[in-house]
């Protein structure tokens, strides 16, 4: 099976610094793959790569490859534009619109694509709102504002802004590292939901989380990569002994 | 060791520098409020004979002669006023534009070159804009802008006259561009503050640049803005050295921007050296409590309007 997305000898440098070396990983559809590693690792480094928002960051410069379905979304004719309403996002801090509803901010991204109806709207807010389990809780204040919302609503309410817009691969940058147990519980289970039409990639410093929500592990240190696998092969039977250091505590 | 704390802490010396220091900030404080009420006491005191001769027709009248001893302040309230909210309505396009670009659009080295430039422009002294104004611009609006508008939109009353250059056109130009700067300033700070969750935000759903200006920055910082929008109307309607070069110092209302104007602070400006009688200093000091208090007004309704716009949400305040 052709993996999804595929990085080939990715490097990125910000300025002097080498913070991502040579790093080649393949994410195959339908899955959840973790990215795990100490701070600094540089594995939001290589999240941020996939779906080029490094763009906005001047000093930042990345080659290699990126190949979504084959296509790298670094060549030149490619709009990054384009890209990112492929390949969602979802933040370490989760980052509604402060100055919406609830409604607006689902339907906020998927309003870019150009004019809709008021029912197609409605149905797309009602619909990603289910998928991450949040239209029990909001569907009688639609229109009241995103931040009278938890912090694990908020964040649920990113992910189903980012669903809304149909994207085909979801990254997630530490989605929990700000929510409390329960609250992480629900965005756990929402990422199994997830992968039947998405593929994920989620990068943690929580490892009893990349165990739980993957099906794939890559274990970054000092911005290369040191291990790719199975997750049960990761956690159980590491081939690298600074993987096996890193997952059993030793450091990081 | 416990010695010691307890020493520190019966420490009558600190204590008293305390004391010391808070009456001394205290004093400090309350005096700007104090310098405040003494100069609306001394100005009302000193309006009062107008006051009682014209009660509420110095506001509706239209009369200002000084030999006949009749003042009337709508011509001048009238200019003040137009002039400010013509310059507002120009200047805010484009100075949260040139905010837009320094913060968002330009490479950062550009940017960094032009706010600083932009900036400078704020301190310029009034009286060089006027000069300018008067020797540069309203020559070149006689001559090639004037006349063409009254060719070509001479049809509306705005446009309508004989091109004199000096006009209440010129006032509104030069304060737009008085303006600019500061309107500039705070909004480029206003932006800066929009956190970066928030734009990332927009372009992670596939925002395009435009799209990320309005679905983060502009719902984010409107209220800044608009305080913004409000210390530049605060400076266009107290501005007098420039005005008074340009505007052509002529009291009349009139619809045609083309026409001379006079404003508030002109007439204070040009008259209150050479008063001929009480009166007439009164009546200058009434139009000075005028403006005193339609810019308490222009405030007070900012603060309402900015209370209105960001009720409920918790974007930045101004």
């Amino acid at each position: 099976m052709n993996p999804k997305l595929k990085l080939e000898q990715l490097n990125i440098h910000f300025g002097s610094s080498h913070a991502v070396k040579d790093v080649s990983l393949e994410f195959p559809a339908n899955t959840v793959t973790a990215i795990i590693g100490p701070s600094g690792c540089g594995k939001s480094t290589v999240l941020r790569s996939i779906n080029r928002m490094h763009d906005l960051t001047p000093s930042a410069r990345v080659t290699g490859r990126v190949l979504l379905d084959d296509a790298d979304i670094y060549d030149r004719k490619v709009d990054p534009v384009a890209v990112r309403r492929r390949i969602g996002m979802v933040f370490q801090k989760a980052n509604p619109f402060p100055a919406m509803s609830i409604y607006d901010n689902v339907i906020s991204g998927y309003k870019l694509n150009g004019r809709v109806n008021k029912s197609t709207m409605d149905e797309i807010v009602e619909s990603s709102l289910k998928r991450v389990a949040l239209w029990d809780e909001v569907k009688d204040r639609l229109k009241s504002s995103a931040m009278a919302l938890s912090g694990g609503q908020q964040q649920r309410l990113c992910i189903a802004r980012t669903v809304a817009v149909q994207p085909e691969v979801i990254l997630m940058d530490e989605p929990c590292s700000a929510l409390d147990p329960i609250a992480t519980l629900k965005i756990e289970e929402l990422i199994d939901e997830l992968k039947e039409q998405y593929t994920v990639v989620i990068v943690t410093h929580n490892m009893q989380q990349a165990a739980r929500v993957s099906d794939f592990t890559a274990f970054l240190y000092l911005g290369e990569l040191i291990e790719f696998d199975v997750t049960k092969k990761i956690f159980t039977n590491p081939a690298q002994t600074r993987t096996e250091d890193y997952i059993t505590g030793r450091f990081g | 060791m416990s010695d010691r704390v307890s020493v520190a802490m019966t420490d009558r010396r600190v204590i008293k520098g305390d004391t010391i220091f808070k009456g001394i900030i205290l004093a400090l404080a309350s005096s700007i409020i104090l310098i405040l009420l003494i100069m609306i006491f001394e100005m009302v005191k000193e309006s009062l004979p107008a006051i009682q001769k014209f009660g509420g027709r110095f506001l509706i009248g239209r009369e200002w002669d000084a030999v006949q001893g009749e003042f009337g302040a709508l011509d001048f309230l009238y200019g003040s006023v137009l002039s400010s909210l013509l310059a507002i309505l120009l200047a805010t396009p484009l100075s949260v534009g040139a905010a837009l670009f320094i913060t968002d659009i330009a490479p950062r080295k550009v940017g960094n070159f032009i706010a600083p430039v932009v900036e400078l422009l704020a301190a310029i002294p009034s009286v060089i804009y006027g000069l300018w104004g008067v020797l540069v611009m309203a020559p070149w609006l006689q001559q090639s802008i004037q006349p063409w508008l009254v060719e070509h939109l001479g049809f509306l009353p705005f446009f309508q006259g004989a091109p004199y250059g000096v006009s209440m056109m010129a006032a509104v130009f030069i304060l737009m561009i008085m303006i600019i700067p500061i309107i500039t300033s705070i909004t480029k700070e206003v932006l800066l503050a929009v956190p970066v969750s928030q734009k990332e935000a927009a372009y992670a759903l596939g925002a395009t640049r435009w799209e990320m200006v309005r679905l983060s920055l502009i719902p984010y910082a409107r209220s800044g803005v608009l305080g913004a929008v409000i210390l530049g109307l605060g400076r266009a309607i107290g501005e007098t050295m420039a005005v008074t070069m340009v505007i052509g110092n002529t009291p009349q209302i009139s619809l045609s921007l083309l026409a001379p104007g006079y404003t508030m602070p002109s007439v204070i400006a040009n008259e209150f050296a050479e008063t001929t009688s009480k009166l007439h200093a009164s009546a200058l000091m009434e139009v000075g409590l005028i403006l005193l208090v339609v810019t308490l007004i222009i405030n007070v309704m900012a603060r309402l309007l900015i209370w209105s716009v960001t009720r409920g949400d918790t974007g930045a305040r101004a």
